[in-house]
Formats: structure tokens, sequence, C-alpha cells
């Protein structure tokens, strides 16, 4: 990891500027830190409905669902990546039925990042979920509070830390992601292009330090990501705590 | 579970809830699971079996299997140790060594691919020793091997760690103190404790060991039928537009994924309380 940063530091500031911070390799972190935090928060939202359903409701085919939100585990990301492209393709069973285009967009890199990163998510807030019992709600009901109330100002603080936690997850994960992606997403530069494919790129055409200036300036970010919602939720501990 | 109205929703809201959460799943995970059999498939099951049998698939097939052969084994050796180290001792550092074992699931895997061709390529740090001594480790074999045991090797730790934080220390010091060795008592005690999350661990570790594309794909090379394993494979296949034999190759891959997920839900199912504390 420290190679990285020093590979990078003897680039010198004025090449580095130049390829770590040019206008394409400016639009691939956009694309990929845009199409991560807009995935993350979808995720954040089904995937805290299908842990709310998973660990609170019985239903038939529990136990398959369940086992069926770990696929993104599972399934190799390239696997992953040919099947959405085929999917959300003009002719695709979904792509057929949209009005707008997805595949080969820069929509079809967010398609590709809530398929990786929802398990994140739901495999966070379940055992949280399943700790809080329901106690706490009974106290909250018996003391007038109305189901919507208590689901609102007791059920949904308890469990902020971990749906802060997936996202950050399903976050990271997705700016790093390459496999499922390069498929679906067209490649264009300027406008479908994700970061890591620019580093595979420079590293094609033998340009090390290129490569690594860009894997520098992401990790860089990520960093700063990953700090930024640590705070976050040691901010949200205290908040608990008082 | 179902409780009084005050701390459960009323039945249709249930069922709606149900239903949103069944049919994103449907549309997000399931459906692109039956796109890869039907792409597999679409040209009946002749074309798909000769797809399988061709000669740089099975090439590919090899050379995914050999690496994780070597790739699953060690990482249950270090993920081994690093628990144990970890949950039964204390020293210095203990904390940086925890966040350490995660690196590799923030990192993209592209740039841990990079990481070992800084190290280890012609241009690299070990570049031009192992090129006076012709040791070819980056665009061979050896380098896809690195990588894919560095990607997966927080899935078997990641498992060991909680379970074994759970477990304590008690069952190891009631063994030492009828005098057991160390060695004696990591393979009659601590380990029969922790097989089934280990097992759970190397399930997980396997799916990624066989299925990592971005990090192999940068130290491999891309040469057919020498450094293609099988996810490189189906890229290759796909960008010539050989759609049907990349889905035949890839229903491999995702039929591993399916018999993945199977183990890992019957191990959850039998034996819930000794992989407790797992998860992600």
């Amino acid at each position: 990891m420290s190679a990285i940063f020093i590979k990078t530091a003897g680039l010198g500031p004025h090449a580095f500027v130049a390829v770590a911070l040019s206008k394409r390799a400016l639009s691939a972190y956009r694309l990929s830190f845009g199409a991560a935090a807009l995935a993350a928060a979808i995720n954040s939202v089904f995937g805290l409905l299908v842990a709310w359903v998973l660990v609170r409701y019985d239903f038939a085919g529990k136990r398959v669902v369940s086992a069926l939100v770990d696929l993104p585990f599972a399934l190799p990301t390239a696997v992953a990546g040919i099947a959405l492209t085929a999917l959300y393709a003009p002719t695709g069973w979904i792509g057929a039925w949209l009005p707008v285009k997805v595949a080969f967009e820069p929509l079809g890199v967010v398609v590709a990042l809530t398929f990786i990163g929802l398990p994140f998510v739901v495999r966070t807030i379940e055992p949280v979920l399943a700790d809080l019992g329901t106690d706490v709600e009974e106290a909250a009901a018996s003391l007038g509070a109305g189901r919507a109330q208590t689901v609102v100002r007791v059920v949904l603080p308890a469990i902020l830390p971990a749906l802060a936690t997936g996202f950050a997850l399903a976050f990271a994960r997705g700016v790093g992601e390459y496999g499922s992606v390069i498929f679906i997403a067209g490649n264009l530069p300027y406008r479908s292009e994700i970061a890591p494919l620019l580093i595979v790129q420079q590293l094609e055409q033998y340009n090390y330090r290129g490569a690594t200036a860009i894997a520098a300036t992401m990790l860089a970010a990520s960093f700063a990501v990953l700090l930024a919602i640590n705070l976050l939720q040691a901010w949200d501990r205290r908040k608990m705590a008082a | 579970m179902t409780g009084s109205a005050s701390t459960s929703e009323p039945r249709w809201l249930r069922f709606v809830l149900i239903t949103i959460a069944l049919a994103f799943l449907a549309v997000n995970l399931a459906l692109p699971l039956a796109a890869v059999f039907a792409g597999a498939l679409a040209k009946g099951l002749a074309v798909y079996r000769s797809a399988i049998v061709e000669p740089d698939a099975r090439a590919a097939m090899r050379l995914t299997l050999t690496v994780a052969a070597i790739a699953v084994p060690l990482n249950i050796v270090f993920g081994l140790t690093a628990s144990w180290a970890v949950t039964k001792f204390d020293f210095p550092g203990k904390s940086l060594l925890i966040s350490l074992i995660d690196l590799p699931l923030s990192v993209s895997p592209v740039v841990s691919g990079l990481i070992y061709v800084l190290l280890f390529g012609l241009q690299g740090w070990a570049g031009p020793w192992l090129r006076d001594h012709d040791i070819r480790i980056v665009f061979a074999v050896p380098g896809i091997v690195l990588a894919t045991t560095f990607v997966t090797f927080p899935f078997v730790a990641r498992e060991l760690i909680p379970l074994m934080l759970e477990q304590g220390r008690s069952d190891e010091e009631a063994a030492r103190s009828l005098g057991a060795s160390g060695w004696q008592t990591f393979v009659r005690v601590t380990l029969p404790n922790i097989r089934w999350g280990l097992l759970y661990g190397v399930l997980l570790c396997n799916a990624r060991a066989m299925g990592e594309f971005g990090a192999v794909s940068v130290v491999s090379g891309h040469i057919r039928g020498l450094t293609n394993t099988l996810p490189l494979h189906i890229e290759i296949l796909y960008n010539e537009y050989n759609y049907v034999a990349a889905f035949a190759v890839a229903s491999l891959l995702a039929g591993l994924a399916l018999v993945t997920l199977v183990a890992k839900s019957l191990l959850e199912w039998r034996f819930g309380d000794s992989i407790a504390g797992g998860g992600h």
C-alpha cells in the first residue's frame, strides 16, 4: 500500500496534476464516487426494508430469500456484469420495458453498484435489528406513542449507526468496483468511464506512474470518506450515551 | 414476532412491505441469476457443451482451480494465525492489526493488483533482481496466486475473530492448567470450537478466490491458455461477441455461487449457534 504513495511522491507535482487531475480523470472520479453514493443510498432504503422484513415478519420461502441476499458476495463480479448488461440492454428482459437507456450509460454503473452493495447494508442492519427486541417499542407504545412515531423516534435512531456503517461499506466497495461495471458502463471517456478503469488503461500503456497517481488519489479520497463516516458514528454514539 | 398492534404493523402494511422487498430482490438479484442460465442455453445444450469443453475454457478452469487450491489453504493458515493472535493474546498494535486485516475489503481490487505490479513488475522494486534470476511473477501464475491470496485474505479471519472473541479464553486456560501443550490446546480445544465458523469462512474465501476479476486482471497479462482464469476467459469471450460461450462459462461460476449459498445456509441453519457473531 505504501508502495503506491512512495511511487506517487517520485512523480513531481506537475506530472501528478497532469495525470491524476486531468479533465478525463476528474469526470471518472465524479462518476465513480457519485454512482457509488447513489447506489449506496438506494441500498440503504431497500436494504433497511429487506432487513426489517427478514427480522420481523414470517412468510413462505424466507430462508431462500435470506440466502439469496448473499448472492452478490458469492457471484463473481464478471458474471454479474455480463448478466446485468444482458438484462438492461435495449433488447434485454428489463431494458426493453424501460423508457430510458440504462446499459452503456452512467445509469448502468448505478445499477451494477446497487447489485454489488445490497448485502453490505442488509447484513450490517440485521443483527442490530434482531438484538433490539420489541421491549423498547412496547414501552414507547405504552407511553402513548403511535406506531409510526415509535418506528421513527425509537427504532430508527437505534439502528442509525448500523445503517451508516452499511452505507459506508457499500459505498467503499462501489467506488473501487471494477468487474461488474466495465461490461454495463459502455466506458465512454468523459461520460461513462470509471476511475478503476482509467488505472487499468494507464497500465496497459505501461504508464505505471500515471496508474499509480490515479490510484493514490482514489485511496486518499476513500480514506477521507471512511474517516468522515467514523467521525459521524462517534458523534452518534455520544448522542446515544447522553 | 407478531405481537400486539402496538409493536407490529397492520396486516395490509406487512403485506405491502414484504411485497416491495421481494419485488426488489427478484429484479435486483434473481433476474440476473436467471439471465446467466438463459444466456448460456440460448442456442441449446450442444453449443453449451462445446463452449465448456473447448481447450481454452478447460485451461482457464484448470488455472482457476489451481489458484484456489493454493490461495484458500494459505488463507486458512493466515486467518487462523491472525485470529488466534488477536483474540487469545494482548499485545501492542493489536487494533492496528485488526484494521489491517479488513484493508483488502475497502481497497479497489484494481489497486490491489497494481501493488503487485509495482513491487514485482519489470519496472518495479524487485523487478530487476527477479529478471536477473529468471523468475516471473507479474503476467504469470505466481502473480495471480499472490493477488488472489491478498484479496481473499479477510474472509476467514473476519468469520473467526468475532466467534473466538465470544468464546473467550476459559477453555484454553482450563486445557493449559490440566497440562496440555500450546499445540495440543489449539488442535484439541480451539479448533473443534471454531470448526463450523472456519468452514463458513472457507466457503466465502473460495467463492471469491475462484471469481476474483479486478486484481487478477491487472496482474495476469491475459495470455490465453496460460494466464487466463475463468472470469478473465468470460471477459475475452464477451468482448469477442461470443455471448453464448461467455454465458456458458459464466454459468459454471454461477453454479459454484449457488452451491456456496446453499452450503452457507445449511451451516447457518444446522450450526447457527457455533458460527454466531459472523455475518458482515
